[in-house]
């Protein structure tokens, strides 16, 4: 497979899961703005806007508007849902001849429903339309992609991004009390309220939720789940059988934060929480550079900058 | 401005003779268009103000995007075999300062329900002691005294209750009556809360909602506090009678949200004085069951021997002390409505205390003289049956037709214990959409009480039931009813809700404030974002292009891109 073809899936597994990722987040954490009296309105969405990597002017206060305008359909802010669904589009016709073309037309007709302002009464609906996209996009491919490189590249950039995801959110706990959200939150925002308190039968605690979310073998968002689910796409495209350590450097870095997460007392991991949550970040950008620099080497591209 | 309050009072239109006291209005103490400028109550000003900005098109739109949610999420009844959503009115009830009096009374009147319940059930101090007759309790259709002698374990019958309560023409909270054997409703309380932050946001800003989220995790520990003695991790079930119950998806949301299993009878078997769940890892002990299913189909070998809804041996395990039944069987005496009207004694008696909510005055058609006087005034009195729940048989006098009032009278000639009356109170009304457009509408309110054996906790709000029909007077969703969420508003006072570990917790984050480190989203190096002045020249670039574009369909690298320029 083309070197350009496979950075492509794996960039629209990215931008796919990212945009679901991103709305969940706004979604559960806008309504809980409107739900609890108790939060301090600017604050949580300075918050908000930090955990998903973008800073915010600091001259005025800020409002749910302002955060669903930057982060949800702001074409050129590179945090937002609509900068993904558009990367994702042009991922795919970039890779128009790989790409299957029920999926090619799923994120195309997506892109171009991309609404430009969403009024305040209809954002739940919009970020429910999101997820119902991305789950649109990712059922097409689980179900008629073969499951060669293609599908491997493409789940290995979901996968990479999802513990990037996961990672952020659990990162909005270590916010102060006042605007910080609940486990409960936290949990609801990426689908797991349910699956949880199946799991536990309770309330969440601290302990039991950051568990679940960072270590649990079996929930498909957890971190763990996400890095080992890498993981065995990163073996699988490198089947070479070696007696000694291993040699990908991306399979290399997935590894150890999985150990250290893995083997660490949770207790450890919880007092440490915003560190232990900026290493996972730091690892899941250093794996996907160290896959591109193996599997996608582009030679220097011809580059010309200003001309100043 | 918008023109929904318009024709807000306006006469009631079919001639019907206006109540000799009007209705207290919740929003209004000088309802529009009657002249001097409208002026709405304290509590609602802000919701006013925001309404009044709307036209009547948008809240119906407003309206429509609740139903559909409502229709999507299956928040459904049945009405004549098809699917409705369930009926959710977009103008909020707003409680403010009153509900703290409101509180206090549900709490009092749980408390002396429960004593009531433990002495009925066990030494009959009342009876002896001259408060109730006997001849009420024995003669009450659910008294079981299959339930006598079952010692709760922790000393709660009444995990849940639901107190219905009306405002009268003087705008004073009432008990209209008492629901503690298996009150429902407090799902949509909750499914009505979401919807309403999902759909109409704007009417959230500046208020202090309290959340009613909690609920799920207070019964959660209620039931969990009931189980019996000596269970350390008490496996807690919801007992459905099976997904036709009209409250099933009350039943599987609770379930869910409390992250128990939601079983039915044929789930469930006893043996050795215990009960059981069929699972695939075999069976597996069952410690707490709140059920939702009536007293008289739960156990087949006490009650009704033709019930498919139980499990055999129930009761016995029950009496054993091996498993909970929440709420308990036999509650039912305390719903009943003649025992209603004796509540401010009982309450006096067991609690030594005032009853803070009033109850509506009420015959009693077995004392001295109470029969003639109410066959005497039927047409203008409601008569209600004294062991139904849901306005099911109840008879308002004034909208009676006479050959109606006629064989009510020889009804209640031959069973004066069967049937109470009250004078008509003219329920409170909040502005409601219908057809015309927002008009005053009666309306009741049921608070949801959980009591865990130490504290008696109602939920902030509770489910407000609309009757849609003008001047109606009868709100239950089965008699066309709409419902509207309740909200609690309060200032600081109400931050000591929030748990101490949390408040631990909290207080440990926030000294030392960690610094969040920004992680800038990576990028696909052919997406990374842009500087504008760049984005600009591109395209610019790009529409010189465009025919060469079409022509070729992979682009050579485009020269802009600059190389090596890491995204975070």
């Amino acid at each position: 497979m083309l070197s350009r073809i496979a950075e492509s899936l794996f960039w629209i597994g990215r931008y796919i899961e990212r945009s679901d990722g991103t709305a969940r987040i706004l979604d559960v954490h806008l309504q809980l703005l409107l739900e609890d009296p108790w939060i301090e309105e600017d604050t949580a969405c300075r918050a908000l806007l930090s955990v998903m990597g973008s800073s915010a002017p600091d001259d005025r206060e800020l409002s749910r508007e302002d955060v669903l305008a930057l982060l949800a359909v702001d074409r050129t802010h590179p945090a937002s849902i609509a900068y993904s669904l558009g990367a994702a589009r042009e991922n795919a016709r970039r890779a128009r001849e790989i790409v299957s073309t029920e999926l090619w037309e799923c994120l195309n007709t997506t892109r171009a429903r991309m609404p430009r302002r969403v009024s305040s009464e209809k954002v739940h609906e919009f970020f429910a339309w999101i997820r119902e996209r991305a789950a649109l996009a990712v059922g097409v491919i689980e179900s008629s992609t073969s499951r060669d490189e293609s599908w491997l590249f493409f789940t290995l950039g979901r996968s990479i991004e999802r513990a990037d995801m996961t990672a952020r959110l659990l990162a909005t706990r270590s916010l102060t009390e006042v605007s910080g959200p609940s486990w409960t939150t936290i949990l609801r925002s990426c689908g797991a309220y349910e699956a949880y308190l199946r799991t536990y039968r309770g309330v969440p605690s601290a302990r039991n939720a950051a568990e679940f979310l960072l270590l649990d073998r079996l929930f498909p968002r957890s971190v763990l789940f996400s890095v080992s689910r890498a993981e065995e796409c990163l073996r699988e495209l490198e089947p070479r059988s070696e007696r000694v350590g291993v040699s990908d450097q991306a399979q290399r870095l997935l590894g150890q934060i999985r150990s250290q997460l893995e083997y660490t007392p949770i207790a450890e991991v919880l007092d440490d929480l915003p560190r232990q949550m900026d290493a996972v970040q730091d690892v899941t950008s250093a794996a996907s550079e160290a896959i591109r620099s193996r599997y996608f080497p582009t030679s220097a591209a011809p580059s010309w900058i200003g001309e100043d | 401005m918008g023109d929904l309050f318009d024709g807000y009072a306006a006469p009631m239109a079919g001639g019907r003779a206006a109540p000799k006291r009007p209705a207290w209005d919740e929003m209004f103490a000088v309802p529009p268009s009657e002249g001097p400028e409208p002026q709405a109550r304290a509590a609602y000003r802000d919701i006013y103000s925001s309404l009044a900005r709307m036209t009547q098109e948008e809240l119906r739109g407003r309206t429509d995007a609740l139903a559909s949610s409502y229709l999507a999420q299956g928040v459904t009844f049945d009405f004549a075999g098809e699917e409705r959503p369930f009926p959710l009115d977009a103008v909020p009830r707003v409680v403010d300062q009153g509900w703290a009096h409101i509180e206090a009374g549900v709490k009092q009147r749980v408390l002396a329900l429960e004593a009531f319940l433990a002495d009925v059930y066990g030494p009959q101090r009342a009876v002896r002691d001259g408060v109730l007759p006997a001849s009420l309790i024995t003669s009450s259709s659910n008294y079981f005294r299959q339930a006598a002698g079952v010692e709760p374990a922790n000393g709660v019958r009444i995990q849940v209750s639901g107190i219905d309560l009306i405002r009268d023409e003087a705008g004073e909270w009432r008990v209209l009556e008492d629901n503690v054997r298996v009150p429902s409703g407090v799902s949509y309380v909750i499914s009505n809360r979401r919807v309403m932050a999902q759909t109409l946001p704007e009417l959230f800003v500046s208020m202090r909602v309290r959340p009613v989220g909690d609920y799920p995790n207070r019964l959660l520990q209620a039931l969990r506090a009931s189980a019996p003695a000596g269970v350390d991790e008490p496996n807690v079930v919801v007992l459905t009678p099976g997904v036709y119950n009209s409250a099933y998806f009350e039943h599987t949301l609770l379930a869910r949200l409390m992250g128990v299993e939601l079983v039915e009878g044929r789930d469930l078997f006893c043996s050795g004085g215990r009960v059981w769940m069929r699972t695939t890892a075999g069976p597996t002990r069952v410690d707490v069951i709140y059920r939702r299913v009536d007293d008289e189909f739960l156990d087949p070998l006490q009650f009704r021997a033709d019930s498919m809804l139980g499990s055999p041996g129930l009761m016995l395990a029950a009496r054993l002390g091996n498993v909970t039944i929440a709420n308990a069987v036999g509650n039912g005496v305390a719903d009943d409505k003649l025992i209603y009207t004796y509540l401010p004694d009982l309450i006096r008696y067991y609690l030594a205390e005032d009853a803070i909510l009033p109850n509506v005055q009420t015959w009693r058609l077995e004392e001295e003289g109470a029969l003639e006087e109410v066959l005497d005034r039927l047409d203008e009195l409601v008569v209600k049956p004294v062991d139904s729940s849901g306005g099911k048989g109840l008879v308002v006098g004034p909208a009676a037709s006479r050959p109606e009032l006629d064989e009510l009278r020889t009804r209640l000639m031959r069973d004066p214990r069967g049937w109470i009356a009250q004078p008509v109170v003219q329920l409170s009304t909040i502005p409601t959409l219908v057809a015309d457009g927002v008009r005053p509408r009666h309306a009741d309110l049921r608070p949801f009480a959980v009591n865990d054996g130490r504290d008696v906790w109602v939920l902030p709000g509770g489910l407000t039931r609309v009757a849609l029909p003008e001047g109606q007077l009868v709100v239950n969703s089965s008699q066309g009813g709409g419902s509207k969420d309740t909200w609690v508003v309060g200032s600081g006072q109400f931050t000591v809700d929030r748990s101490i570990p949390n408040l631990v917790a909290g207080q440990a984050a926030t000294s030392s404030i960690p610094i969040i480190r920004e992680h800038v989203p990576d990028h696909s190096p052919e997406d990374r974002p842009r500087g504008s002045s760049e984005q600009q020249q591109q395209q610019q670039q790009q529409q010189q292009r465009v025919p060469a574009e079409t022509a070729r369909s992979t682009a050579p690298p485009e020269p802009e891109r600059t190389h090596g320029e890491g995204a975070c």
